[in-house]
């Protein structure tokens, strides 16, 4: 039977889709390069193979996914109808809403999820070896995180552009509206401190990083500045100019590094924290035209530049895995990076690139305004969280390759690793893997760094990674010190962008929630009203950078795991009101398409959740952990890696800190989900559809040439 | 000739992903709507711009 007349099946189409025999050749093709490149990844063991395995396996099922998935949820699920105007055609008002290119719009959509997140966890998460990491990020990518983005993002479009804990509110109910907007704010606040963190990390003792990340403000001053006062609205050749500059204050942290001015550039963990809480104050109350537009811009141009940079190193360098497929910390779940088993820990450590909550929030504030035609959520949605999942997969790359024993002497605590070489060569035997003292020393000498020992928190590691790739490709060795402050600097910069806009997005919903209580602080435009609620902001989201940086037991390592709980959890509200809205609109059949990841994402987060608040390792739970604290200090004794009294009282407050939170998040997701199932067994009862605020039918005027390529099943003729 | 409509192509795009082109697409809008009131110059614009950024937000994700 030729290709082309393959029957459809279930819902009778409008048109029927044909499928010509040289794209059926085309996708068993890449289907065919997909799986073999897989079959690489699984049957090696014991010898070492190259990434590009990886990023083959890795595309091949994301076209696949795309092409076939995505297509399935979006003809059978979603049922969009390019006949419909979307809001930025019924609403148009040049501002908010405006019918963008489908082109443009997923460069802003991607700019606008894609951050320090997904460089960050599947570095730490390389701790159980590239595979686990691997699969995770693809399966989670093409059946949760994917289809979160793109569902959400079609039904805030349906809705006029309405943010997630509005939809909350309208769809499921006031409980859960109220629950879903207190956890989007916490997990917020969390967010805000764990990439905070990162940044201190990354900088600490480090004037080269330093120089040229403090250098990032004076030259979003001056772009500021210039776009808005001598040419206003040249944005394109003024982003060009930064950009220049930037790598003039990357080249620059070098001479800065080895002139007197170093001194003044080496600051502690703990001076970086006031600094930065100090900048996300000052940042978030300045216009926003000084600092956070031009730092925006700054930050979307090098996103894009390097991550196709990164895309081209990997595939020319060709670099070998040097970490194990599968590492024994997996199993044993006694890994020093973070603890606890696979199951649920990695799925908690990589969330962006594989499942981010976070994402629903862009997915349902700016982009749905923006969109031309109902089908193209499937490439914005679904294809921009893609492309976030390859940057994932070259993050895992680029920790893979390293040596596993520089990978352990960076990412383990810091005080289980101790301050010098020799220290740190012993602790990472002790792990299971070997480095030389003297090898350590060369690698931080080789990136002109004073020391690579316990640089947790991803981002170093991750420099290293993309040093060594890069400087195989442009460059060479003598290039590894500028590639190494170049990935510093650029994850920097987004992390910072992050913080500026997360601070003022805080204060937004905190003036909101605050003006309920007194009027004024309603406000926008108050300015007492703005300060305080900045300095709240601030506050919260630096209490926890300042415990990160001064946890005796890392603050990565204890709080990455919080932030991971916080992020899925957050994605377990958006599945959970996805669902909600298919089983109300009469698709309970198809509600597996979100169901099944709700399911997953809920499994996840509460086992983890409940293994940190109730195991009795304490290692692992965090009231364990208190309380085996507390009871040697009442006993008079001081446990490793604290040092004195006061570090034994900062585990006990810090432990029980994140506990409670931890188990707050559990409590609101739980009122969420318990809700939102009883709105759906109504609904499911209920002889009549119970009524959605789906915006009503206007039909579109606007035609996009090319736009609908596809027939699509539901579309009205 | 392919070059300058590569290089034509990236100028698009970059002037559509920031918004450079917003301008333009202002002018054409507002005389559509007040064709006898004068079209805002850029530096206007740009003050009208910057007013609606600061009441506003913009989700930046990890």
């Amino acid at each position: 039977m030729p290709a082309s007349t393959l029957p459809e099946s279930g819902l009778p189409a409008p048109e029927k889709s044909r499928i010509s025999l040289r794209s059926a050749l085309l996708w068993t093709g890449v289907a065919l390069l997909g799986a073999v490149a897989w079959g690489v990844l699984a049957l090696a063991r014991g010898e070492r193979i190259s990434a590009v395995w990886l990023v083959v396996a890795a595309l091949g099922s994301y076209a696949i996914a795309y092409r076939f998935y995505a297509r399935f949820i979006a003809r059978r699920v979603l049922r969009p109808d390019d006949r419909r105007a979307t809001p930025a055609e019924r609403l148009e008002d040049g501002v908010d809403f405006q019918p963008t290119d489908r082109r443009v719009l997923l460069g802003h959509h991607f700019a606008a999820i894609a951050g320090a997140g997904p460089l960050v966890g599947p570095v730490l998460a390389a701790q159980m070896g590239y595979l686990p990491g691997t699969l995770w990020i693809v399966a989670g990518v093409i059946f949760a995180g994917a289809v979160q983005d793109m569902v959400v993002l079609f039904l805030s479009m349906r809705r006029d552009g309405t943010s997630l804990g509005q939809m909350a509110r309208d769809e499921i109910g006031r409980a859960g509206g109220a629950a879903a907007l207190v956890a989007v704010f916490a997990i917020m606040i969390i967010l805000l401190g764990v990439l905070a963190l990162v940044v201190v990390n990354a900088l600490a003792h480090s004037p080269w990083g330093t120089f040229s990340v403090a250098m990032t403000i004076p030259i979003a001053l001056f772009m500021g500045f210039w776009m808005h006062r001598v040419r206003p609205g040249r944005v394109v050749e003024t982003s060009l100019f930064g950009v220049a500059l930037l790598l003039l204050a990357i080249v620059g942290g070098g001479w800065v590094q080895n002139s007197s001015l170093a001194g003044t550039f080496t600051l502690s963990p703990t001076t970086l924290v006031f600094c930065l809480i100090g900048y996300g104050f000052v940042a978030s109350v300045l216009p926003v035209w000084m600092l956070l537009a031009p730092r925006d811009y700054l930050s979307t141009f090098m996103k894009i530049g390097t991550i196709a940079l990164l895309a081209v190193g990997v595939i020319v360098a060709a670099p070998v895995l040097r970490a194990d497929a599968v590492s024994d910390f997996a199993t044993s779940g006694a890994g020093p990076v973070f603890a606890g088993a696979l199951f649920p820990f990695l799925f908690i450590t990589i969330a962006c690139g594989a499942l981010s909550g976070f994402h629903a929030l862009v997915s349902s504030g700016t982009t749905p305004k923006l969109i031309q035609k109902e089908s193209q959520v499937r490439l914005i949605g679904y294809g921009a969280m893609l492309m976030e999942s390859f940057v994932a997969i070259m993050a895992l790359i680029a920790a893979a390759t390293l040596e596993p024993g520089l990978y352990y002497a960076m990412n383990a605590p810091a005080g289980l690793l101790g301050a010098t070489a020799e220290s740190a060569s012993h602790a990472v035997a002790g792990l299971g893997f070997t480095i030389t003292p003297d090898q350590l020393t060369q690698a931080a000498k080789a990136v002109e760094e004073q020391t690579l020992i316990a640089r947790s928190g991803g981002a170093p590691t991750l420099a290293v990674g993309m040093s060594e790739i890069f400087s195989g490709v442009f460059g060479g060795a003598a290039m590894k010190a500028f590639w190494y402050h170049f990935a510093i600097m650029f994850e920097a910069l987004f992390i910072l962008t992050t913080v500026d806009a997360g601070t003022r997005v805080g204060r937004f919903m905190l003036q909101d929630m605050l003006g309920n209580v007194y009027k004024p602080l309603g406000r926008v435009n108050w300015k007492p009203g703005i300060w305080l609620c900045s300095g709240l902001v601030v506050a919260a989201w630096g209490y926890f950078l300042y415990t990160g940086a001064t946890d005796p037991l890392g603050g990565i390592n204890q709080l990455f795991p919080l932030f991971g709980i916080a992020n899925q959890l957050l994605a377990a509200i958006a599945l959970a009101v996805c669902t909600t809205v298919l089983v109300k609109s009469g698709r309970l059949r198809w509600a597996w398409v979100t169901g099944v990841p709700l399911a997953w994402v809920t499994a996840i987060t509460f086992t983890a959740g409940w293994q940190k608040v109730f195991s009795t390792d304490p290692k692992i739970g965090f009231f364990a952990q208190r309380s085996h604290y507390a009871d040697a200090l009442d006993a008079g004794q001081i446990l490793a890696p604290a040092k004195t009294t006061a570090d034994m009282h900062t585990v006990v407050t810090n432990s029980t800190v994140d506990g409670v939170l931890i188990a707050l998040f559990l409590l609101l997701v739980a009122v969420v989900i318990v809700n939102a199932a009883v709105v759906c067994v109504r609904a499911i009862r209920s002889t009549t559809p119970l009524p959605t605020t789906e915006a009503p039918y206007v039909e579109s005027r606007i035609d996009v040439p090319g736009a609908s390529v596809e027939p699509l099943a539901g579309a009205r003729s | 000739m392919r070059i300058r409509h590569w290089v034509r192509a990236v100028r698009w795009y970059l002037r559509e992903l920031t918004g450079e082109a917003d301008y333009e697409r202002h002018c054409e809008r507002h005389r559509r709507h007040h064709p006898l009131a004068p079209v805002p110059t850029r530096r206007e614009y740009q003050v009208l711009r910057t007013r609606h950024q600061e009441a506003r937000t913009h989700s930046r994700c990890c």
